[in-house]
């Protein structure tokens, strides 16, 4: 028996198995498992990436940052800029066939506000009440001034949820949750499938031609390409840079890029605990600059990302409109380095260098320990775990640490967090009154000239206290088969399903 | 028999109870804060504390055991704070994959494991039983990871024979399910195999070199049936506690396999339970394990009284 079925002859009969694509359904590999998929409790970017194609928001952003209408067709700032009025969409179903109007959005808004551990209750801190002026008028009301607040309706917290499903679920809304975006939910396997179906009644419907999407959590990005290249999947999300040549030179495939609207820096701590004024990096700007100017970015780059990055020097790439040009990204000096090390008194600092178990955070911290080297600092690599390391730097138990951020469509999301006195994301410990004063103007001013000056006020101050010293800005590697077209390279890294289609 | 078994069944009850407290007194070892862990990017102070509440964090520790232990007692093991699906849930949705996994690996790894080991006991000493040894040796030493993802290239990639990782029901569709899960249970199987030769080989030549089996032959039984009936029922009694232990291992060590397959099975529950700080899912997880581990280690015993009734006797 066991002659006759010789491991070859089963896997030739396995052969004939092998799946036959579906033509209708879109298959995604994720690079995880997303967490709850209720928009108020959501906290992962990959949640972000599922939510796209089931969830649509009052506004979406397009390929230049801008905001463009989606479930709210216009929208009006009072002369005050305290309210904003938003027109909705008319005749916009739910998934379950409710309506989605001015009531609904005002539940959703209420809800993200109230709900016991949303995580969108930060970001609409503002809001202090919604009103329903028509059926199809809504009306949010805002303590101050607060000109984040459309970039935030452009993510979770502009996510419309069907008031009925939600009150029905509760807490429980994440698994079986009913938006008014262009698929609906049908089922959630934990770390295998998710799976959703075209919902007919989608209010721009005739941009949608795949009848299923089907998403796999596949963590291995090598695995996850070889899912690709054997016809299991149609789209991977983050490729390894590594594997871009591989792409390329496969005439099946097609690859996509964008610069992410995040960063990958390194988080100095400048007063976060006591420990910060026992290193000299932490208690001295001038070490801080030295480290800064024994780095060589454009090398980092190419090291660990394989050149798949825009090397940065500040919360957003040089190529987003709010990149403040009066502080440009400095040139490697190791000479000037060593000077300021002398007039500093220290000519061979030492520190740690906290990094998570990442290959990508890990080969940074030894590129970093490379190039500082040359300037006298001696860099100790520490790595740890990545629950581990964020409970270290929360306690401010390090020196510096490697840290990335997945960014926030306006800059106010990449930067305030992190800057401004006692925020949660503050693990520099960095603390300056004129800098808080800074952030908030910028706030709280809608002029887009405004706020560009203001943020270039900004880097001046704060890009020569560091805090952080940013390195680069990822580049989102999307490799998906050749048959499909239509594909959007929106900055926040999150695949747009309407006009998506195999040809 | 009767009083054998009840005598091994109650010692399962003090083996849990420290089993659960270990499982909760280590878990807390963890550096690290969950709710930190779990309240994602942003952290938002308010939603931590919303977590910390919900999963009894800010409570003494032996009131979070009573909490906990409470729970399980009632068959609630708690509810995973990431995918906000309750521990039993996941469980129920997780284990049959890996059972079947771990089935088919234990069947590929004893088709080719006892038959290889009873061949170079047999032919000890002849390159029948140096060959046994080498593939022995490339299975201990071949890495699953590396073997699965070469696999996948070779099978999946190259050929398009098979798919490259993913997991169907058999409810489904047996065919695809068989096409998804021959991969991974090679490659578990492979290592598994490897052991089992080993122990098959040393377990037959010492049992074939001792006096019944030479009173055996003497009195002129056919090689064979000296083998497969006389050497091989006796010497499998190591080789079942083995495979039981090794079946106990497959439920929750199966991580890398399951990691590279994408099968969505228990290994890969538990390790993401733990890097997420998923303190429920971890406890879950490693008591049923753990009850595992231990009913397995009852049935090998059963099967050794049957295997063997001298144990019966003792």
């Amino acid at each position: 028996m066991l002659r006759r079925l010789s491991p070859l002859a089963v896997l030739a009969a396995f052969s004939m198995l092998a799946s036959v694509a579906h033509a209708q359904t879109l298959r995604i590999g994720l690079a995880e498992d997303p967490d709850v998929l209720d928009p108020t409790l959501a906290r992962t970017f990959v949640g972000r990436i599922v939510f796209a194609a089931m969830c649509d928001k009052l506004v979406d952003i397009d390929d230049k940052l801008g905001i463009v209408p989606q479930l709210a067709t216009s929208w009006q700032w009072s002369p005050d800029q305290k309210s904003l009025t938003m027109k909705l969409r008319p005749g916009v179903l739910f998934q379950d066939g409710e309506k989605m109007d001015a009531a609904a959005v005002k539940y959703s808004i209420e809800r993200h506000k109230t709900m016991a551990g949303s995580n969108r209750r930060g970001e609409l801190a503002p809001v202090t009440s919604v009103d329903v002026v028509d059926p199809l008028t809504v009306r949010l009301n805002l303590s101050a001034p607060f000109a984040p607040l459309l970039a935030q309706l452009a993510d979770r917290a502009g996510m419309i949820v069907s008031p009925k499903a939600a009150t029905a679920e509760g807490d429980k809304f994440g698994t079986h949750p009913v938006c008014a975006g262009p698929f609906k939910f049908v089922e959630r396997v934990a770390q295998d499938r998710i799976v959703l179906e075209r919902f007919k009644e989608y209010w721009d419907k005739d941009s949608i031609h795949f009848d299923k999407i089907v998403y796999t959590p596949i963590p291995d990005s090598t695995v996850r390409l070889a899912n690709l290249r054997s016809g299991q999947l149609d789209f991977v999300e983050r490729l390894a840079a590594s594997d871009v040549a591989k792409v390329k030179a496969d005439p099946k495939l097609k690859l996509s890029k964008i610069t992410e609207i995040g960063y990958q820096g390194i988080t100095i701590n400048v007063g976060k605990s006591e420990e910060s004024q026992k290193n000299p990096l932490g208690r001295d700007p001038r070490v801080r600059e030295a480290f800064e100017l024994s780095l060589d970015r454009d090398g980092i780059v190419q090291v660990v990302m394989d050149g798949e990055a825009d090397p940065g020097n500040q919360w957003v790439a040089p190529s987003n409109p709010f990149y403040a040009k009066n502080v440009p990204i400095p040139k490697r000096n190791v000479a000037r380095a060593k000077e300021l090390l002398k007039e500093a008194g220290v000519t061979n600092p030492s520190f740690t260098l906290m990094t998570a178990t990442t290959a990508d955070a890990q080969r940074i911290a030894q590129v970093v320990q490379a190039m500082a080297r040359e300037a006298g600092f001696d860099v100790k690599i520490q790595s740890t775990e990545f629950a581990t390391s964020l409970d270290m730097a929360d306690k401010g138990q390090f020196d510096a640490y490697v840290l990335a951020w997945s960014g926030r469509a306006d800059p106010d999301g990449n930067i305030y967090s992190f800057d401004a006195c006692k925020q949660p994301l503050n693990y520099a410990g960095y603390c300056k009154p004129e800098v808080d004063d800074i952030l908030k103007r910028s706030r709280t001013t809608g002029d887009i000239a405004e706020r560009k000056k203001l943020f270039g006020e900004l880097a001046a101050i704060v890009l020569k206290d560091r805090p952080i010293v940013y390195l680069y800005h990822r580049h989102w590697l999307w490799a998906y088969t050749s048959k499909l077209t239509g594909l959007r390279t929106i900055p926040d890294g999150l695949v747009r399903v309407q006009d998506l289609r195999f040809q | 028999m009767l009083t054998y078994l009840v005598r091994r069944i109650a010692q399962i009850v003090p083996t849990l109870l420290v089993a659960s407290v270990l499982i909760f007194g280590l878990q807390q070892l963890l550096p690290g804060d969950p709710a930190m862990v779990l309240a994602g990017e942003e952290r938002d102070p308010a939603v931590i504390a919303h977590l910390r509440e919900t999963m009894h964090l800010d409570k003494p520790l032996p009131v979070q055991y009573v909490y906990w232990l409470n729970g399980v007692l009632h068959g609630n093991l708690g509810e995973s704070q990431r995918a906000q699906l309750p521990v039993t849930t996941l469980i129920a949705q997780k284990l049959p994959v890996t059972i079947e996994l771990a089935c088919l690996a234990l069947v590929i790894a004893i088709a080719i494991g006892i038959p290889a080991g009873v061949i170079a006991a047999v032919r000890h000493n002849t390159p029948w039983d140096y060959g046994a040894n080498v593939v022995a040796l490339w299975g201990l030493s071949t890495p699953n990871f590396w073997l699965g993802i070469m696999l996948i290239l070779l099978f999946s990639v190259t050929l398009g024979w098979l798919p490259a990782s993913g997991y169907v029901s058999p409810f489904e569709s047996l065919r695809e399910n068989l096409a998804a899960m021959i991969m991974p249970a090679f490659v578990l199987g492979n290592a598994i195999a490897a052991v089992l030769m080993r122990h098959t080989r040393s377990a037959m030549l010492q049992v074939l070199s001792s006096d019944y089996v030479r009173t055996a032959r003497a009195k002129g039984v056919l090689e064979r049936n000296v083998v497969l009936k006389h050497a091989l029922r006796n010497a499998l009694i190591p080789i079942i506690t083995l495979g039981a232990l090794e079946f106990g291992t497959l439920l929750s060590g199966a991580v890398l396999t399951e990691q590279v397959f994408t099968i969505p099975g228990f290994g890969k529950l538990i390790v993401d339970a733990v890097f997420n700080r998923d303190y429920a899912v971890v406890q879950g997880v490693v008591l049923f394990t753990a009850t595992a581990y231990i009913v397995l280690n009852l049935l090998a015993d059963i099967a050794y009284a049957i295997a063997n009734p001298r144990i019966r006797a003792q």
